[in-house]
């Protein structure tokens, strides 16, 4: 691996006429090719003998391999689905179709909360009331020196200490606390709201094509027009109008306590609760740190200067601070979103059936360990690709604002 | 599922020493701890008026903050003091539970730590031997401090490492100098903790070290896509999948006949994990090294291993002991994981424990026991790591 | 235990001179030469089940499953000390298996076609009778499964119990939602804590897991369905018969010795029967021991060790409440019947 070498003798920027390759070892451009052989072909030859050694395994334990217990029935029960699944007649491929949805559940509720938590708790650090920056600290500290898998099996024990079905807590009409999860009225969903989504898609269409115009205006008189009447009216009153228009359907579903359990209305498992619980409060001492630091990285000055042209404290944040202090945050907070998405992969322990936990089940009724794992792996991978190129996109186009 | 990115936010936190504007409702203000005047005849108050009661909403919020801060400090010390239960009666068939059967609810059962401490600290290790790996995890910690000591910091360092490590092998297995022979299936709690992160530490950086040159390295470019390859198809995948995969999957990757046990496959899965995370730091050190230390080495006409392990690496790796230290507590944390293929660590011992009929619904004594010892490790090296990086960063200013 | 060695040098760097055992004279079978070679027996265990195997404090792995593993080690090598236990959840039991990282399975694991075709293993026969029973709590009121529809069920993933509960519900036109978390410990806690209306695994495990809870006994009651077959048994590698023999064979000798009233306080005494069933049973007479590769005194040394059947029972689950039932012998209404030894 010699060739890392910047010789001043190949001058890369003057460079003489290229010379021919010569075959010698005082030739660094042949020595990096050998190298570079040895060391790919030594790689190769351990995953062929590896895979070697699989096949001839397989074969003589006879282990069934290939992907087509992806279409058989599937058998296994499922706690909680975002899609129909039933045992009878549904395959294995739709159980961890299923296992992927409640990971993506996870992982994007996480995120979002995590970030909100973790935003006023790094601002709450930098309070000017002593007790609330020095709680915040020993909130961070503590979290951050104790195994997320210890919490998740914490938050879950602590979970199940609420009351039982039957003597509930019930804060809000129709919400229901207990150990069998959070209970909460849903809306039943006719076509009129349908048509209040597309309104709505409409609306923010409209207020961005708004806020735009808004910007060119005040480039050209320097008086930006109100924003905010508009993306009201857009955004609530649009779609609030085209379902009032449809008649204004409103059937909400109670969940009601009949024989073991409630009927109807929506459930938060207390496994889901305790996967998110425990996620968002870990991640958020990460992200409170990130954000106490981004904002600590941007400099007084910004905000004297910024006082100094007689912009307001709020503005200032938003225009001046923020976007310097976001380029910072950014790259730390990627990683963060990956952890926290990895992180859930410990549903497992706790029982919430995200795709680890199905895979490992379907491995385990199966008996195909390799096809399980790297079904697993494949859909970690394609998440982390995913959230790091979005994050990869909102960086640069910071990166653009800052210029 | 490891913090990589500690260093740059602390480093950013130390840059900016300069009081800060406060934020979003909060009046702008210098940060508290260091811009506080020297008031002289009431200090107290006058610091307690300025930090804590200083307008309506701050005062509100601090009153609000102590009422509750109050009202759980007391409610705990009813229940893990006043009321907790600390022994219990033995009895021919095992400890008799009733006291802390009754106080269920009221206070803790801190009988059920008593009568199992010896299983969740070192597991099934045989029960008269247990003085071994009591010496082990003073080793463990002794090895920890003195590498914490600059004083140390030289190259017999790694001899001290590798006569510790032996001897901590020929403690836990024993055979030799008249100790019994004690099977690794045995093994169990803090020892395995320790060994899992510490030996994953150990090993996986010279593989860390490689990789990082690897990937920075110009005139490789296949070198260069392997390690990358290596990395970032670790980093995206979390630890679970790599220890399903020792435990699972291993085994049939190897020929007939040779079948490591289920610990040092997840050993080697937390090398191989920690080996990723830490090419990452390592690359961050070598980064931060000026580009004039590579030139002037070339221009001295060293080697490229010569000027690898004789101008870059030691700077580079000086540089990188903060977030080293920080990674190191990330794996320490993370092989609490192994739980969920069932290897005996610290946190699966603590679980067992509680499988006994007598103990079966104390988790939540056992949890704040754990975190206690989790804490009580990565609170002093996350200290140690922040004390070392403000030092760093000093030097490097200077 | 040279293993060991050999992983402590690569460890550690530590070199430990070991002497190999002596080298096996080859019995025909390869299972059987690895553990006299190793001089001692790989046993694959469940982490913890009350009654099967479950670690004392002392550390010494008790239980009937533990006891087999046992009783094979004195028929192979005659020593029921010479031992090894790998415990194994109901992720990596096969898998272990499979690679050889044990010789023998005996982790509470159900009998079906599906093992056998699918992952190139076999069971050698069965140690106990079992079936997928409910718990629920006696607070409830409910007396039989039927009543569970639209219950919450705590169930292990992974376990033929999962699937049969499926199977079960929806036959019967049920509905249910289940809580399924891997680790027994876990999900015994979860249901105790109210998350669910019933817990579900084998009728075994359920009574163990009624006994234990002592005094609050009363307040669980077992439901009187049995909603599946559950025959658990010892598992090895399929194409090594003759180390299936002797497995198989070890838990007939146990029945047989039971059945002819061989314990293993009177099996000396027995040697002198005149009786010719026990006499071929303890290799007093004839060459089946050698005939299998293993001592022709093999039963002896697992009656010396671990004891007949009855007396595997009754010091492992008997103290846990379950009742002998189907269990028992054939001519005391149970199940066990062993072949002939002759």
């Amino acid at each position: 691996m010699s060739g890392a070498v910047i010789d001043p003798r190949q001058a890369p920027i003057r460079a003489a006429p290229k010379k021919a390759l010569s075959l010698s070892w005082s030739d660094p451009r042949f020595r990096n090719i050998v190298w570079q052989v040895v060391v790919l072909g030594t790689v190769a030859l351990i995953v062929w003998y590896l895979v070697q050694n699989t096949t001839r395994n397989l074969a003589a334990r006879r282990i069934a391999t290939g992907f087509a217990f992806l279409g058989r029935t599937a058998g296994i029960p499922i706690g909680e689905a975002l899609i129909d699944y039933d045992p009878s007649i549904s395959t294995y491929g739709r159980a961890l179709l299923i296992g992927l949805l409640n990971t993506l559940k996870v992982a994007v509720v996480g995120v979002v909360l995590a970030t909100i938590l973790g935003t006023l708790l790094g601002i709450a650090r930098l309070s000017k009331n002593w007790l609330i920056a020095r709680l915040s600290a020993i909130y961070v500290e503590v979290i951050r020196d104790l195994p997320v898998l210890l919490q998740l099996l914490f938050w879950y024990t602590a979970l199940q200490g609420l009351p039982t079905p039957k003597n509930s807590f019930h804060p809000l009409p129709g919400v229901f606390l207990s150990n069998r999860g959070i209970k909460i009225p849903v809306v039943e969903w006719e076509t009129p709201f349908w048509w209040a989504l597309a309104a709505f898609v409409v609306g923010v269409i409209g207020t961005v094509a708004w806020s735009r115009s808004a910007t060119r205006q005040q480039e050209a008189t320097g008086v930006r027009p109100k924003v905010w009447p508009v993306a009201l009216g857009f955004l609530v009153g649009f779609p609030v109008l085209i379902w009032g228009a449809l008649g204004a359907p409103f059937a909400v579903e109670m969940p009601v306590l009949r024989g073991f359990n409630f009927t109807g209305g929506a459930t938060v498992s207390p496994e889901y609760s305790a996967l998110t619980l425990g996620l968002v409060i870990y991640t958020s001492s990460y992200i409170a740190e990130i954000v106490r630091s981004g904002i600590l990285a941007v400099p007084t000055g910004q905000w004297e200067a910024a006082g100094a042209l007689g912009m307001r404290s709020g503005t200032v944040l938003r225009k001046i601070v923020l976007p310097q202090a976001l380029r910072v945050i950014i790259p730390p907070m990627t990683s963060q979103y990956l952890n926290l998405t990895k992180n859930s992969s410990l549903a497992v322990a706790i029982g919430y059936q995200d795709i680890v936990s199905i895979a490992s089940t379907t491995l385990n009724q199966t008996g195909q360990a390799i096809e399980g794992i790297a079904a697993i792996m494949l859909v970690y991978l394609i998440i982390s690709l995913s959230i790091s190129l979005l994050m990869n996109w909102y960086n640069a186009r910071i990166a653009l604002v800052e210029r | 599922m490891s913090e990589g990115s500690v260093r740059t936010t602390a480093q950013l936190a130390e840059a900016a020493r300069d009081p800060v504007p406060a934020i979003a409702g909060i009046a702008a203000a210098p940060v508290t701890e260091r811009a506080r005047p020297n008031a002289a005849a009431f200090a107290p108050v006058a610091w307690a008026r300025a930090n804590l009661f200083s307008g309506w909403i701050s005062t509100a919020v601090t009153l609000a903050l102590i009422y509750l801060i109050a009202r759980w400090a007391i409610g705990f010390f009813d229940w893990g003091i006043l009321h907790a239960v600390w022994t219990v009666p033995e009895t021919a068939t095992g400890p008799d539970a009733s006291a802390c059967r009754d106080a269920k609810g009221v206070g803790a059962c801190w009988a059920m730590i008593g009568d199992k401490y010896r299983f969740i600290l070192f597991g099934r290790y045989t029960y008269d031997e247990q003085w071994r790996p009591a010496i082990v995890v003073a080793l463990f910690i002794g090895l920890y401090a003195i590498s914490a000591m600059r004083r140390f910091w030289r190259k017999e360092l790694l001899l001290i490492w590798i006569a510790t490590l032996t001897a901590i092998g020929v403690l836990m297995w024993g055979g030799v100098l008249g100790l019994t022979y004690v099977p690794q299936d045995s093994w169990g709690g803090l020892p395995i903790t320790l060994i899992l992160s510490t030996f994953g530490l150990a090993l996986a950086f010279p593989l860390a070290v490689l990789v990082a040159l690897g990937r920075r390295s110009t005139q490789l470019p296949a070198v260069k896509a392997l390690c990358v390859l290596y990395v970032e198809l670790i980093r995206g995948v979390p630890l679970i999948t790599l220890l399903f995969m020792a435990s699972v999957m291993f085994p049939l990757f190897m020929p007939a006949g040779f079948n490591p046990d289920k610990l040092l496959r997840a050993q080697v899965a937390v090398i191989l994990f920690a080996g990723a995370y830490l090419a990452e730091v390592v690359r961050g050190g070598l980064q931060s090294l000026p580009r004039g230390q590579y030139e002037a080495a070339d221009a001295l006409g060293l080697s490229y291993w010569k000027k690898t392990s004789l101008i870059v690496l030691p700077q580079a790796l000086r540089l990188v002991i903060p977030p080293l230290v920080n990674t190191f507590i990330g794996f320490f944390k993370d092989t609490s994981l192994v739980l969920i293929i069932g290897i005996f660590d610290l946190l699966t011992a603590g679980k067992v424990a509680i499988t006994d009929p007598v103990w079966q619904s104390y988790s939540t004594e056992l949890y704040l026991v754990l975190a206690a010892i989790y804490f009580a490790f990565c609170f002093v090296m996350s200290r140690y790591s922040h004390g070392l990086e403000q030092e760093f960063s000093r030097t490097v200013r200077r | 235990m040279k293993r060991h060695i050999l992983s402590g040098a690569m460890l550690l760097g530590a070199t430990l001179a070991f002497a190999a055992p002596a080298a096996a004279q080859g019995s025909g079978s390869a299972t059987i030469d690895t553990i006299k070679s190793r001089g001692m027996l790989v046993c694959g265990v469940s982490t913890g089940v009350a009654g099967f195997s479950l670690a004392d404090s002392k550390g010494v792995v008790q239980g009937i499953d533990a006891d087999t593993c046992r009783a094979v080690a004195a028929a192979v090598l005659g020593d029921v000390s010479k031992i090894r236990f790998v415990p194994l959840n109901t992720t990596n039991r096969f898998t272990a298996l499979q690679a050889g990282e044990i010789d023998l399975l005996v982790r509470s694991t159900t009998w079906t076609l599906g093992r056998e075709a699918n992952l190139g293993l076999l069971f050698a026969g069965i140690n106990f009778y079992d079936g997928t029973g409910f718990m629920v709590k006696s607070a409830s009121g409910v007396k039989s499964v039927k009543e569970l529809d639209g219950a919450t069920v705590c169930v292990q993933p992974g376990t033929s119990t999962e699937l049969a509960i499926a199977d079960y519900f929806r036959l019967n036109k049920l509905k249910f939602t289940p809580v399924l978390i891997q680790d027994q410990n876990e999900i015994q806690n979860t249901y105790l804590a109210g998350r669910c209306d019933s817990y579900s695994t084998d009728a075994s495990g359920l009574a163990a897991f009624r006994f234990q809870q002592g005094p609050k006994a009363e307040e669980q009651v077992l439901l009187p369905e049995i909603i599946s077959k559950e025959p658990l048994g010892m598992m090895v590698r399929k194409g090594d018969d003759k180390f299936f023999d002797v497995v198989r064979w070890t838990l007939f000798a146990m029945l047989q010795a039971e059945e002819s009233g061989v314990t293993s306080k009177n099996v000396d005494e027995m040697l002198k029967s005149t009786n010719p069933d026990i006499r071929r049973l303890l290799g007093a007479e004839g060459d089946l021991g050698k005939a299998m590769g293993v001592d022709n005194k093999f039963a002896v040394s697992i009656i010396k060790g671990v004891g007949n059947y009855a007396e595997m029972w009754d010091r492992t689950v008997a103290p846990l409440g379950i009742p002998r039932g189907i269990n028992n012998l054939w001519n005391k209404g149970g199940l066990h019947y062993p072949p002939p030894i002759r």
